[in-house]
C-alpha cells in the first residue's frame, strides 16, 4: 500500500507538560482513520501538526517522502494545499459569503476563470446540499451547516487527504448522518483521511483503522474489527463509556 | 522578575521586527493584492475623513483664539497665522491625526485580525495554504501609510481654515493679511515633512496592530485587551517618536 503520511516517534508538549511522547503511525492511500481517545489527549493537536499549525519538539512528519516538520511557512503551503484541514467549528472567514468562503483556496492557488471557479464552488457546495445558500454570510447558518460549507472549502483544491477535526460534534442526528454521508462520498472519490472524533459508532461506519491515543501514545492500531473484539480493558470501558 | 520582563520585552521586539520584515519581503514576492490594500484605504482612510475634518479644523480654531488672546496684550495678533499654521504642519496636525487614527484603526485592526484569530480564521488561512500576513497585514499596513500622509495634509488644511474663521469673526484679521501671513511662513519642506511623519506613525500604528491582532488569544477578552495595548503602545511610541521625528526634521528641512 502507498504511504501518504508517515509519523514518527512525534513529541510534542505544553509548558513542559507533555502531549504526544513518541506517536509513530502511517497513513495509506485511500484508508481513512479514525483517531480516538478521551478529552485533553491531543487529538486535534496531532491533527494540527500534521499540516504545521502546531510546531513539534521532536519526531519526523513525511508527507509522500517529504519531511513535513522544519520546514518554512512558506514551504509548508504546497503540502496544505494536497493535506488538507477540516476545523471543528468551520473556521469560515465571517466577512464574506458562503460562496467566496470556497472560492478562496480556487483563486489563490489554481488559474481558473470566474466561470470555472463558480462552477466548482456550485459542484462542491452541491455535493454538500448547501447550494441554496451560497450568498449567505457565515453568520446565518447553523452550526451543522458552517461544519459543511467548512467540510466543502476544504475539500476545494480536490486535497489527497483530508484531516476532520471533529466534523459530528454538537450535531443533531440528521445533520451527524449528512456529514457522514459526505466523508463516505470524499472516501468513495479516492480521498485519504484522519477522522479525529468522540463518536464511537461514526469512525465504525467510516473508517478503515481505528487509532487510540492514550499517555501521549497511540495506544492501539487496528481494524474495526479488532477494536470490537479486543479483550484489552481500557479499550472494552473506553468503547463502552463512549 | 526584572530579567523575565527584559527578556519579554526583547522577545517582543523581535518579533515585531521578524515580522516587518516578513512585511518587507511580501513586498516584493507576489501574489501582491491590488484589490485588497484599495478595500482597506476605502476602509481604514475614507472612513476615517469625518473626524479628520472636525479634530483639524477644531485644533486651528482652539489655537487661533488662545494664542489671539495671548498676543493680543502684547500686540502681536499679527503674527497668530504664522504661529497657528507653522504649528500646525509642523506638530498637531501629524500628532493629533495619528494618535486619533491610532484609536480608530490601530484598535480595529487589532480587533479584527485578534477575532479572526481567536474563531481560528487566521488558522485556516495557513491551512489553505495562504500567508496571513500577505492576506492581512500588507494591505492594512499600506492602506494606513498611504491613507495617514494625506489625513495628515487635510488636517493640517482644514485647521488653518478653522483659524482664518477664529481670525476674522474674534480678532477681526482681513482674510487676505491672514491668507498671506500663511503662505509667507510655511514652505513645501513643512508638508513634506508633515507627511513622513504621518507615515512613519502610520507604519508604527498598522504594524503593533496587526502584531497584535495575530498573537490575540483568550478569545473576547483577549481581543480588547489587545484594542487597550495597541492603542496605549501606538500611542506612546507615537509621542516619544516625534521629539526625534522632529529634530531630524529640523536637522534636514530647517
Amino acid at each position: 500500500m502507498e504511504t501518504l503520511l508517515e509519523i514518527k516517534n512525534l513529541s510534542k508538549s505544553f509548558d513542559d507538560k507533555p502531549v504526544h511522547c513518541g506517536v509513530t503511525f502511517n497513513l495509506y492511500k485511500g484508508e481513512t482513520i479514525g483517531l480516538l481517545g478521551n478529552s485533553g489527549t491531543g487529538k486535534s493537536v496531532l491533527l494540527r501538526s500534521l499540516i504545521g499549525l502546531e510546531e513539534i519538539d521532536s519526531g519526523e512528519i513525511y508527507y509522500r517522502k517529504q519531511k513535513v516538520n522544519g520546514l518554512k511557512e512558506e514551504e509548508l503551503f504546497k503540502i496544505r494545499t494536497k493535506v488538507s484541514y477540516s476545523f471543528q467549528n468551520g473556521a469560515l472567514f465571517d466577512s464574506v459569503s458562503v460562496y467566496e468562503n470556497i472560492a478562496y483556496p480556487l483563486f489563490e492557488h489554481t488559474k481558473m476563470k470566474e466561470a470555472e471557479v463558480d462552477a466548482k464552488v456550485m459542484e462542491i457546495l452541491t455535493l454538500v446540499n448547501m447550494a441554496e445558500s451560497k450568498d449567505l454570510m457565515p453568520s446565518d447558518l447553523s452550526g451543522g451547516m458552517q461544519k459543511r460549507v467548512g467540510l466543502a472549502r476544504s475539500m476545494a483544491l480536490n486535497p489527497e487527504v483530508l484531516l476532520y477535526d471533529e466534523p459530528t460534534a454538537g450535531l443533531d442526528p440528521v445533520n451527524v448522518e449528512l456529514v457522514l454521508n459526505f466523508m463516505k462520498e470524499f472516501k468513495k472519490q479516492g480521498f485519504s483521511g484522519i477522522f479525529v472524533t468522540h463518536d464511537i459508532p461514526a469512525a465504525k461506519k467510516i473508517c478503515d483503522r481505528l487509532l487510540i491515543l492514550k499517555d501521549g501514545k497511540i495506544y492501539f492500531d487496528g481494524s474495526v474489527d479488532q477494536f470490537e473484539k479486543s479483550d484489552d480493558p481500557f479499550i472494552k470501558n473506553f468503547s463502552n463509556s463512549n | 522578575m526584572i530579567t523575565a520582563k527584559v527578556k519579554t520585552n526583547l522577545q517582543l521586539v523581535g518579533e515585531i521586527t521578524e515580522l516587518f520584515k516578513e512585511f518587507v519581503r511580501c513586498l516584493y514576492t507576489r501574489p501582491f493584492y491590488l484589490g485588497r490594500i484599495y478595500e482597506q484605504i476605502v476602509h481604514l482612510g475614507i472612513g476615517s475623513l469625518p473626524i479628520t475634518l472636525v479634530i483639524g479644523t477644531v485644533t486651528g480654531m482652539v489655537m487661533t483664539l488662545q494664542f489671539g488672546y495671548g498676543l493680543e496684550k502684547f500686540g502681536g495678533t499679527l503674527y497668530v497665522p504664522a504661529i497657528v499654521s507653522l504649528s500646525l504642519l509642523r506638530e498637531l496636525a501629524p500628532l493629533f491625526t495619528s494618535l486619533l487614527i491610532a484609536g480608530r484603526i490601530g484598535s480595529g485592526i487589532s480587533a479584527e485580525i485578534g477575532a479572526m484569530n481567536v474563531s481560528q480564521q487566521i488558522d485556516a488561512i495557513r491551512a489553505l495554504g495562504t500567508s496571513p500576513v500577505r492576506v492581512l497585514v500588507v494591505p492594512r499596513i499600506l492602506a494606513a501609510v498611504v491613507s495617514l500622509p494625506l489625513l495628515g495634509v487635510l488636517s493640517g488644511f482644514m485647521g488653518i481654515c478653522g483659524g482664518l474663521i477664529i481670525a476674522y469673526t474674534e480678532f477681526s484679521m482681513p482674510v487676505g493679511f491672514y491668507v498671506n501671513k500663511v503662505l509667507s511662513t510655511i514652505g513645501l519642506m513643512d508638508i513634506v515633512g508633515l507627511m513622513i511623519k504621518c507615515a512613519f506613525f502610520a507604519l508604527i500604528i498598522s504594524l503593533l496592530a496587526c502584531y497584535r491582532g495575530l498573537k490575540t488569544t483568550d478569545g473576547t477578552r483577549g481581543v480588547g485587551n489587545a484594542t487597550i495595548w495597541v492603542t496605549v503602545t501606538s500611542s506612546i511610541i507615537i509621542l516619544i517618536s516625534d521629539f526625534f521625528l522632529s529634530k531630524i526634521l529640523l536637522l534636514l528641512f530647517g
